[in-house]
C-alpha cells in the first residue's frame, strides 16, 4: 500500500478533508456534515478520521498533511491592509488581530497539536500550498484532461482572488492574478448582502433570485450602469478595480457602505426574512449580468494566455452555475469542466493533489471519465446500520431484497406525487446531492416546486429546484447537449416545452409569476425558463439512473427533481439517523435508506421522538 | 523556535522586512492575551482574514 497525502481546509468557512493514496482520491468529506453545523468552520477531526478509516490507513502512513493556505501570507496581507487604510479599520484591526496572535499565525502548531489529538504522529511534516493554487489543483487534476486552462475565482485567498494558470500534466503554472481587495467574490458577496442575505451561504440565493428582476428593464439597466461605472472598473481581460469608497469589508465589520449604496440605488439595504421587492430582484439581475460579463471576459483572457481549447473551474465563483452556463453558452472552448467542490471545502482535495502531483512530482495519469468518481467520496453506511436505528425505535419498515423492485417501487411512489428521501451509498463532496443523499419527487407537477419549499425545506418560497436528467436525454429537455454531472451548469429549457408567458408577466407580483405554469416540467424550469441541469449516467451512478429510468418507463420522462437531503439551515444529512430525523420532521411521505422503505403514514406516532434538538438557524 | 526560524525565512523570501517592527510589537501583544486567556472571536460578517 502506497504512502498517502491528507489534504486539510479549515478556520474560515467550510472546513474539509481529502485524502489522496497513490494518486488516487480514496475520500473527502466536509466537516460539517459530522458536527451538523453548517459551514462549520472549526478544524476537521472528525472528517479526517473518515478519511482514516475510508483509506484502512493509520496516521504512519501519511507521507505529508497540507493545509489549502499559507497564513504568514494571509497575516501579511492583514498588516498591509490595515497600514493601507489606516487609521481607517482601527476597530476591524482591534477585533481581527487577537484572533491572528492568538491561533491562526501559529497555524503549525495548531495543525499539529489538533493532529496528535487524533493520532497523526508529530513527525509528519506539515505543508502549506497557496490558496489559489489549492482551487487551481482541485479543477485540473481531478478533470479528465491531459492539458487545460484554468480560472480560479473567489472572495479572496492570500492575496490572489482570481487567477489564470495553465495546467499540463502533472504540472500548473499561474500565468496571471488579481488582487484583493479587488474581488469579483466579494462584489458578489455584497450584493448577497446587500440584499439582505448572509454572505457565504446567500449567494446561491441571490443567483436563485436574479431571474425574478425583470429583463431589459430600464431599472436593471440603470443598476448595471451604476455598478460598472461608480461601483467597479472592468477591464477588457476581465480584471477589476473596486471602488473601496463603497466597500467596507477592508476595513469594517460589514461588506457594504449602506449609506453610499442607499444614496447610489435608490434601496436601503434589506433586512432577513424582510419581504422581497422587485428592486432587490432587479439588483440581482444586475449584479448577475455584471458578474456573467466579467468572467466571460475572464474566460476569453484564459484561452488567450494559454491557447487552450478546454478550460477547468473551481473557487466559491465557480458555483454560480449561471455565470458557467454563460460560458458553455459562449461556445470559447471545446469542454468545461469544473470541481464539485469549488469552494474552500474543496481546496483540501486540490492542496493533496497539488502536494502528490507537484511536490511529489508523481506521473499523472488521467481518467477519462474525471478521478472525481461523481464526487461520491463521503461515508457509506451498511444495512446493519439501518437495522440498528429501526431496532431501536421499532420502527415498520419494508425490505427490498431485490433492487430493481425497490427502484420500480420508488418510481410509481414519485408518479402518485409522493415526496422521497432517497439515501444511497457514499455522500457526496461538496454543497450539491447528486443521488445519494437527495430528496426527489415529480418534476412534472406544479405543486411540487411550492410543497418542497414551504412543507419539506422550509426555505423562502423563491428558490428553484434542479432537474436530474437521465444523460441521453438531457437534449429532449435543454437547448444543449451538455454534460453536467454535477449540477453546475444552468442552460434554457428546450423552447418547445415551454408555455408563452401571458404578456404582462414582469408586472405581476412575484407568486403569480413564479406559480405560472411555465413548461411541462415546471417544477424544475425556473421563473425565466432555465434549470440547472444534473445528468446522470449509468457509470457513475446506477442505482439513482435506474430510479429515472424506471420513472421514464411509467411516464415517457427522464426527468425528476433532484434536491439535497436537509432543511434550511441543516447540513446535508450524512448518517442513516441524520435522514430519518429528517424524514420524520418534514412532510417527506417515503424515505428509502439503501434497500428499507419507510412510509410516513405509518411512523407518525414517533414524531414527537424525532423532533427533540431538531432545530437549524436559518442560513 | 520553529516558529521564528519559519517567520524569518517568510520575511526574506517575500522581502518584507519593514513588517518586522510591526509583527514584534504585535507578538508582545500576543503575550498579553495568552496570558491574559482573553477570548478571540472576530465578529466579521464575512472573514476575509
Amino acid at each position: 500500500m502506497g504512502k498517502a497525502v491528507l489534504g486539510i481546509s479549515a478556520f474560515y468557512h467550510d472546513s474539509a478533508a481529502a485524502l489522496v493514496q497513490d494518486g488516487k482520491i480514496i475520500a473527502a468529506a466536509q466537516e460539517e456534515r459530522f458536527t451538523r453545523k453548517k459551514n462549520d468552520e472549526s478544524f476537521p477531526v472528525n472528517a479526517i478520521k473518515y478519511c482514516l478509516d475510508e483509506a484502512g490507513i493509520d496516521a504512519k502512513s501519511l507521507e505529508c498533511v497540507v493545509f489549502y493556505d499559507k497564513p504568514f501570507i494571509k497575516f501579511e496581507r492583514l498588516l498591509e491592509t490595515y497600514h493601507a487604510f489606516a487609521p481607517k479599520g482601527l476597530t476591524s484591526f482591534i477585533n481581527a488581530i487577537p484572533v491572528w496572535l492568538k491561533d491562526k499565525l501559529f497555524m503549525k502548531r495548531l495543525i499539529r497539536n489538533q493532529l496528535k489529538s487524533i493520532g497523526i504522529l508529530p513527525n509528519v511534516p506539515i505543508l502549506f500550498s497557496e490558496h489559489h493554487l489549492s482551487h487551481a489543483a482541485s479543477a485540473f487534476f481531478p478533470s479528465p484532461f491531459q492539458e487545460a486552462a484554468i480560472l480560479t475565482i473567489d472572495g479572496v485567498g492570500e492575496w490572489a482572488t482570481t487567477t489564470i494558470s495553465h495546467g499540463s500534466g502533472n504540472k500548473i503554472t499561474i500565468l496571471k492574478e488579481l488582487h484583493f481587495p479587488h474581488s469579483i467574490g466579494l462584489l458578489y458577496s455584497a450584493f448577497t448582502y446587500y440584499c439582505g442575505f448572509r454572505v457565504n451561504s446567500g449567494e446561491y440565493k441571490l443567483m436563485g433570485l436574479a431571474p425574478y428582476g425583470i429583463p431589459d428593464s430600464e431599472r436593471v439597466e440603470k443598476f448595471k450602469e451604476q455598478i460598472l461605472t461608480k461601483l467597479i472598473d472592468v477591464r477588457p481581460d476581465g480584471s477589476l478595480l473596486l471602488n473601496m469608497k463603497y466597500f467596507s469589508f477592508a476595513t469594517g465589520l460589514t461588506m457594504s457602505n449602506n449609506e453610499m449604496w442607499a444614496k447610489l440605488f435608490g434601496i436601503q439595504k434589506r433586512n432577513d426574512e424582510s419581504e422581497i421587492t422587485q428592486p432587490y430582484m432587479d439588483l440581482a439581475l444586475a449584479i448577475q449580468q455584471v458578474t456573467d460579463g466579467i468572467v466571460l471576459k475572464l474566460a476569453k483572457t484564459a484561452q488567450e494566455l494559454t491557447g487552450c481549447k478546454i478550460l477547468v473551474m473551481a473557487g466559491g465563483v465557480a458555483l454560480n452555475c449561471v455565470s458557467n452556463g454563460k460560458i458553455y453558452e459562449s461556445g470559447l472552448f471545446e469542454d468545461l469542466w469544473i470541481q464539485p467542490a469549488a469552494g474552500d471545502a474543496g481546496g483540501s482535495l486540490g492542496a493533496a493533489l497539488a502536494v502528490w502531483y507537484m511536490h511529489l512530482n508523481h506521473a499523472r495519469v488521467v481518467d477519462p471519465e474525471d478521478s472525481m468518481q461523481g464526487s461520491y467520496l463521503g461515508p457509506s453506511y451498511p444495512d446493519n446500520e439501518i437495522r440498528k436505528i429501526i431496532h431501536r425505535f421499532d420502527i415498520p419498515h419494508r425490505y427490498f431484497e431485490d433492487f430493481d423492485e425497490l427502484a420500480k417501487h420508488t418510481a410509481a411512489q414519485i408518479n402518485s406525487g409522493k415526496v422521497i428521501g432517497w439515501f444511497q451509498g457514499r455522500m457526496e463532496f461538496g454543497p450539491r446531492a447528486l443521488g445519494n443523499r437527495s430528496i426527489i419527487g415529480d418534476a412534472r407537477d406544479p405543486e411540487m416546486q411550492k410543497k418542497m419549499n414551504l412543507k419539506i425545506k422550509f426555505r423562502e418560497s423563491f428558490r428553484p429546484f434542479a432537474p436530474a436528467i437521465l444523460e441521453d436525454d438531457v437534449a429532449e429537455y435543454c437547448q444543449y447537449k451538455a454534460h453536467s454531472p454535477y449540477m453546475l451548469l444552468v442552460m434554457p429549457v428546450l423552447a418547445e416545452r415551454c408555455n408563452k408567458p401571458p404578456e404582462n408577466y414582469h408586472n405581476e407580483n412575484i407568486y403569480s409569476r413564479l406559480y405560472f405554469e411555465r413548461s411541462d416540467v415546471p417544477a424544475v424550469t425556473h421563473i425565466d425558463y432555465s434549470a440547472r441541469v444534473q445528468t446522470v449516467s449509468k457509470s457513475t451512478n446506477e442505482r439513482f439512473w435506474k430510479v429515472i429510468s424506471e420513472f421514464k418507463q411509467l411516464t415517457g420522462y427522464g426527468i425528476i427533481i433532484n434536491t439535497s437531503f436537509n432543511v434550511r439551515g441543516e447540513p446535508i444529512v450524512c448518517t442513516p439517523f441524520d435522514a430519518f430525523r429528517c424524514f420524520m420532521n418534514t412532510e417527506i411521505d417515503y424515505l428509502v435508506l439503501n434497500n428499507f422503505v419507510f412510509d410516513k403514514a405509518q411512523l407518525w406516532q414517533l414524531k414527537d421522538e424525532f423532533a427533540k434538538d431538531y432545530k437549524f438557524a436559518p442560513d | 523556535m520553529e516558529f521564528l526560524k519559519e517567520l524569518w525565512q517568510f520575511l526574506k523570501i517575500r522581502k518584507k522586512f519593514w513588517l518586522l517592527p510591526l509583527i514584534i510589537v504585535l507578538l508582545f501583544f500576543a503575550l498579553i492575551i495568552v496570558f491574559t486567556a482573553g477570548t478571540a472571536i472576530a465578529p466579521f460578517i464575512y472573514s476575509i482574514f
